[in-house]
């Protein structure tokens, strides 16, 4: 909707308006292009030694591809530690037991603050001098900071997720005889999972985003292989730009995955509903709000 | 205790918050120009406009801060010589708000056309019926309903900047507050815990009353239909 209202069906003469005004859009839009590569050229970064680096296997076998793999394993752990943590507290947040829910809360909004890099360089130095743990600490460091950060935002969804439930769902459960936890776990749970499938996909993005932050402590992913094998060489502009196209190809292909999920969702509902159109329906409003209420954004 | 209390007279913690909040300061009006500019673009009649603006987005919207700030600092400045005037502090400082601002103008510019979704058709159907063309019923009507709709995306942006101030550190801000705690526990390993929790609190504080601010403005500034 939003693209149309502002303005009627052009007529013939607003036609040809639109139509200069996209030629000297599309004109602008590669002016920009050619003034970063002539930019770039002129300031001689545009050399082909600087670039094909990137396109030998040696670079790819000994850098990108080792860091890529730490990045994806930080960004798993960090997926799977984060759902797990946030349905322990998001129905930690739905007991009617006033201690857990106070409880929940008071953890789910302290993590929700709390910057992501705080808790890497805490983790980091807490963990080397307090636990023995196997493997990268590094590693451990930016998972934990993930989970407790992801985690509370996927407990917010999953609440969110469940209050957005039509109320019926929960009476008929407890009609049928179940208690109030089991209504909760057999019914409203798995729907709300459902519902929210779209707004926890969108979540992954900021995981993976955000494992990039295991640069500042060191951690080998991605970034840090990039700097460290561009900066003798004089090409970190270069390995930069290829990093950050690594990392736009993944979560682009997420988002696009998001969108086809919140998509299939809403017809789903609409045939099970029989709903007209022109209304949002439970899990496309759902996709909306759930994205962008949930402070999500990174 | 004691030993607790004495980190707050050897370093200068109210000071590393402050450079957070200056770094938001400055990142939030430049993310609010550039997002506005950009959400227009993307509401426009010309398909062109709209493939510049929806590049942006998507392009910056799934780059990790961490590169773009890295960017800046080591592309720009480190290899291109691009400043921003000032000395080195000052430089490196203003190449972080620039990278701050650079991503989440794409926030914003996304809040902003979530808000344009809660302007009612009728809105704009009225502004073209008295005559205005597109800007003036961007300017005149759209916009300033569309802003106060977007209240609560924009306060989550502003949350999520406000935190992400924080990744200045990779842009050799060293006085901000990671910064800053980053040297106290690694000189402090006595106190790892008390530090971390007192930077943590720091920031809940900061950021729960943006919240409560957001809740109670959108409330406030909701537009009556």
């Amino acid at each position: 909707m939003s693209a149309s209202i502002l303005f009627d069906t052009p007529g013939p003469k607003a036609r040809r308006r639109i139509l200069i005004i996209n030629i000297v859009g599309a004109l602008i839009a590669v002016g920009i292009v050619a003034w970063i590569f002539f930019g770039l050229a002129a300031k001689g970064q545009m050399q082909p030694e600087q670039w094909d680096d990137f396109i030998q296997a040696s670079t790819w076998k000994n850098y990108l591809l080792p860091g890529l793999l730490n990045t994806v394993k930080a960004a798993i752990l960090g997926i799977i530690g984060s759902v797990i943590f946030g349905l322990v507290f998001g129905i930690g947040r739905l007991s009617q037991n006033k201690l857990i829910n106070g409880f929940s809360t008071v953890i789910v909004e302290f993590f929700r603050a709390v910057p992501v890099l705080l808790m890497i360089v805490f983790f980091n130095v807490f963990f080397s001098r307090s636990l023995e743990l196997p493997g990268d600490t590094a590693l451990w460091a930016v998972v934990a900071a993930l989970i407790f950060y992801n985690g509370s935002v996927v407990a917010e969804l999953v609440r969110s997720g469940v209050h957005n439930l039509p109320k019926g769902q929960r009476e008929a459960g407890i009609a049928i005889g179940l208690t109030r936890g089991m209504s909760l776990r057999y019914i409203e749970i798995p729907q709300a999972l459902v519902a929210m499938l779209p707004a926890l996909i969108g979540q992954f993005v900021v995981i993976l985003k955000d494992s990039a932050l295991g640069y500042i402590i060191s951690f080998n992913e991605l970034l840090f292989f990039a700097r460290t094998y561009s900066s003798p060489n004089g090409n970190v502009l270069q390995a930069l730009i290829v990093t950050a196209v690594i990392f736009i190809l993944i979560n682009f292909t997420l988002s696009k995955i998001a969108e086809q999920v919140s998509k299939r969702l809403s017809t789903r509902v609409k045939k099970a509903k029989n709903a007209p159109a022109v209304v949002g329906t439970t899990a496309a409003t759902f996709a909306e709000t759930g994205t962008k209420d949930d402070a999500k954004e990174q | 205790m004691e030993n607790y209390l004495s980190i707050f007279t050897e370093y200068d913690i109210p000071g590393a918050f402050w450079v957070n909040i200056q770094l938001t300061f400055w990142a939030a009006i430049g993310a609010l120009v550039l997002g506005t500019i950009l959400a227009l673009l993307r509401i426009s009649p010309v398909a062109s406009f709209q493939a510049i603006g929806a590049s942006y987005v998507n392009l910056v919207r799934n780059t990790p801060l961490t590169i773009i700030i890295l960017f800046a600092v080591l592309a720009l400045y480190g290899q291109l010589g691009f400043t921003l005037g000032g000395d080195f502090q000052a430089n490196f400082f203003r190449l972080s708000v620039l990278g701050l601002a650079v991503y989440h103008a794409a926030f914003v510019c996304e809040a902003i056309r979530s808000g344009v979704n809660t302007v009612p058709l009728g809105q704009a159907e009225a502004a073209r019926a008295i005559g205005l063309g597109f800007m003036p019923a961007a300017r005149l009507i759209i916009l300033p309903q569309a802003f106060r709709g977007a209240i609560v995306p924009l306060g989550n942006t502003l949350i999520a900047l406000i935190k992400n101030s924080t990744v200045a550190a990779v842009g050799s801000v060293a006085t901000e507050s990671s910064s800053v705690m980053k040297t106290m526990i690694e000189f402090r390993s006595d106190i790892v815990i008390p530090i971390f929790l007192t930077f943590a609190i720091g920031f809940v504080i900061i950021v729960i009353p943006v919240g409560l601010l957001t809740t109670w403005l959108s409330k406030k500034l909701a537009v009556a239909r």
